[in-house]
């Protein structure tokens, strides 16, 4: 053990002599000063371990002294003990405010000066343990917020391709979300639909981050490719449940925004009801969690299964995570359902509404940690012109493609019922460099045209049904049920033949059903019905140089041409406004 | 919070009771509880009884019981669920996993 120093400071020589000589004798290295004065210029200069002051001294009492040395020792720990032959409990008291840690009665005894001087080095000890402790925990900090701030930049490139800055989004996520298990993640796919996934992962810090790289990649992946709701959440689920830890999962909400047909495709896997709120009633109907988290369970026992609202121009989605439910008040207390309930039936106007929500979990919330933990989003249906086009563009490249050329793909009752043609037909698609710039356009086209088949062909529903909403949700039932019966097919013929600046494509799609009077429905058209239970044919028309139903009304022939601008290679006609 | 495990129906099975907030801090005793038991066991229950609050954490450790157990062919029964509990069971749809009552 290396020697302590000690620094007495006493007016009196003889204590201090008898003071000084104990102290050697216990192994203590000892300075003695005659007075305050000189007692903080010793240790300014040597910074002693202990301090031992007489109280009533000339020039500077013991009191001033402590003052000062408790000042400039700071986070270190210098045990203080005052010299005293007071008796009187108001000066006692005195020397302890002033940072005194103990008294030593004079005259000394030699054994209670031992046991008190080693009481104070263990408390000596004890704080240097501390602060050491301190400082460490500090470092190790600092170095997490580093490294969260570099897989924060990672993740932010990754999630960050997509549109929560489109117009009808509005969303609050703190900077840190993700390592509170927070994703909120949105994108337009190529039909222009809009995508949005609000997921929640258990646990939190790197943990929690680390299953939200290739959710979003997922995600942002598949919807580009026009992979529909169910299908990208069963890829998600299959590789969080490869790659999360047993016991971890993510609570997710999905959805898909149709903004030419104004219907809402929804799927909630342990989330907190989201909340639709009808614009025109001031309504609010809950989507509640009808489906395990992703990542708990892989295979068939997994559901993809979404369910589908009719939603009006003005209406909006609110999503959040159980941050917002949870949030406690000082006393502990949670915003809980019915707070939330309360800020929707007490604000009229809807565009209020979102502020209002955070007011109202601050207000709840109190001034501590304001809404750190907070994810809240709210996506409202627009008129498609609204929303600006970010769609999916492909780029136009120099490979040369072949330019005249037909394709055959004819889907039988089993892929009818289990497998999405359009991304597979899209990608293929695509690797015909000059359909390229074509993209968008044509995923729509395609789209339209298989879902007439398929729906109002192969399957003889009736698309009138659509126009209530009962009857919307009627129409999804019949299919499910006609779908897993049918015998039929679907048959899409391309014909194509471009030349390095003009192009023309020819789509046949041919489905086993009975057909229509299309004759009778051209005048219906002409006459000014456009509501979205028609066949598309205002959208097809205005995306086609030509539509014309043949035969009994079971095939459809659709022409696209273009001019190749080599200036502009990638602009989508379709979806500028 | 505490957990404890006790054998049950002659050893065949076991009932793991759950107090107070079952939550991240839980996680050592809880897999203890049914780890160390070295007979054979052919189900498990989880008595949330004095049980006031379970967060996602306690969802994760009730999921690796479940795998513990066997997985999909696992017998696992979480009883005596309060109000608030059972709500948290339900909207992570739990019920398709373990035996609810």
């Amino acid at each position: 053990m290396t020697s302590r120093t000690v620094l007495i400071a006493d007016d009196n020589r003889m204590d201090r002599m008898v003071l000084t000589q104990i102290l050697r004798k216990e192994g203590y290295e000892v300075l003695a000063a005659v007075d305050g004065v000189e007692a903080l210029e010793l240790y300014a200069t040597s910074e002693p371990e202990i301090v031992l002051l007489d109280a009533l001294m000339p020039r500077m009492d013991g009191i001033e002294v402590a003052r000062s040395i408790k000042q400039q020792s700071g986070d270190q720990f210098v045990p203080i003990v005052f010299l005293t032959s007071l008796t009187d409990a108001d000066e006692l008291a005195r020397c302890l405010d002033a940072g005194g840690d103990d008294f030593l009665n004079k005259p000394y005894n030699q054994v209670i000066l031992k046991a008190k001087l080693s009481a104070l080095e263990r408390m000596r000890q004890l704080n240097v343990t501390v602060i050491d402790q301190r400082d460490q925990i500090a470092q190790h900090n600092n170095h997490l917020m580093h490294e969260q701030e570099a897989a924060k930049a990672v993740f932010d490139s990754v999630a960050h391709t997509g549109c929560l800055d489109a117009a009808n989004i509005r969303s609050h996520i703190s900077p840190l979300a993700v390592f509170n298990g927070d994703v909120l993640l949105a994108a337009r796919s190529p039909s222009g639909n809009m995508h949005v996934l609000i997921g929640d992962f258990t646990g939190h810090g790197l943990t929690a981050a680390i299953g939200a790289m290739p959710l979003a990649e997922i995600f942002y992946g598949m919807t580009q490719k026009g992979f529909q709701v169910g299908e990208i959440l069963r890829e998600i689920n299959h590789k969080l449940k490869q790659i999360l830890p047993p016991g971890y999962f993510c609570c997710a909400a999905m959805f898909d925004f149709n903004f030419h047909k104004r219907v809402l495709e929804f799927w909630n896997g342990g989330l907190p009801p989201p909340f639709l709120y009808r614009h025109e009633t001031g309504d609010v109907e809950m989507i509640p969690s009808t489906h395990l988290p992703l990542g708990v369970v892989d295979g068939a026992k997994f559901s993809e299964r979404t369910q589908i609202t009719d939603m009006s121009v003005g209406d909006r989605l609110f999503l959040w995570t159980d941050g917002i439910l949870e949030s406690r008040s000082r006393s502990g207390e949670m915003f809980g359902e019915d707070r939330l309930r309360e800020v929707f039936s007490s604000t009229s106007e809807s565009n209020g509404l979102f502020n209002r929500l955070i007011e109202a979990v601050n207000a709840h919330v109190g001034e501590q940690d304001l809404d750190d933990d907070l994810t809240i989003a709210a996506i409202t249906m627009v008129e498609e012109h609204e929303v600006s086009a970010r769609v999916a563009t492909f780029e136009a490249s120099g490979q040369i493609g072949p330019e005249d050329w037909h394709l055959a793909f004819e889907l039988g009752p089993t892929s009818l019922r289990v497998f999405n043609p359009l991304p597979l037909l899209q990608h293929i698609l695509m690797e015909v460099p000059q359909l390229r710039p074509q993209g968008g356009k044509l995923f729509t086209v395609l789209s339209e045209l298989y879902s007439n088949g398929l729906e109002h062909g192969v399957l003889g529903l009736d698309s009138r049904l659509k126009r209530s909403a009962e009857g919307f949700a009627e129409y999804y039932e019949k299919r499910a049920e006609a779908l897993a019966t049918t015998q039929g097919f679907v048959r899409f013929e391309f014909d194509c033949r471009t030349s390095a600046t003009v192009g023309e494509l020819s789509i046949r799609v041919i489905d086993s059903g009975e057909g229509f009077d299309y004759k009778a429905r051209e005048n219906v058209s002409a006459s000014g019905n456009t509501g979205y239970h028609g066949r598309g044919l205002p959208l097809l028309s205005s995306l086609c140089r030509s539509i014309e139903y043949q035969g009994k009304g079971n095939e459809v022939l659709v022409k696209m041409d273009w001019t190749l601008d080599a200036s502009d290679s990638s602009a989508d006609p379709a979806f500028v406004h | 919070m505490a957990v404890h495990a006790e054998l049950e129906n002659e050893g065949s099975a076991v009932r793991i009771v759950v107090e107070g907030r079952f939550d991240f801090s839980a996680h050592k005793d809880f897999r203890e509880s049914y780890e160390k038991i070295e007979t054979p066991v052919e189900g498990y229950t989880v008595d949330m009884q004095n049980a006031t609050y379970l967060d996602s954490s306690a969802l994760g450790m009730l999921l690796l019981l479940r795998d513990f157990a066997g997985g999909d062919s696992a017998e696992v029964s979480i009883v005596n669920c309060n109000t608030d509990v059972r709500k948290i069971l339900s909207i992570s749809n739990f019920e398709q996993l373990f035996r609810i009552h």
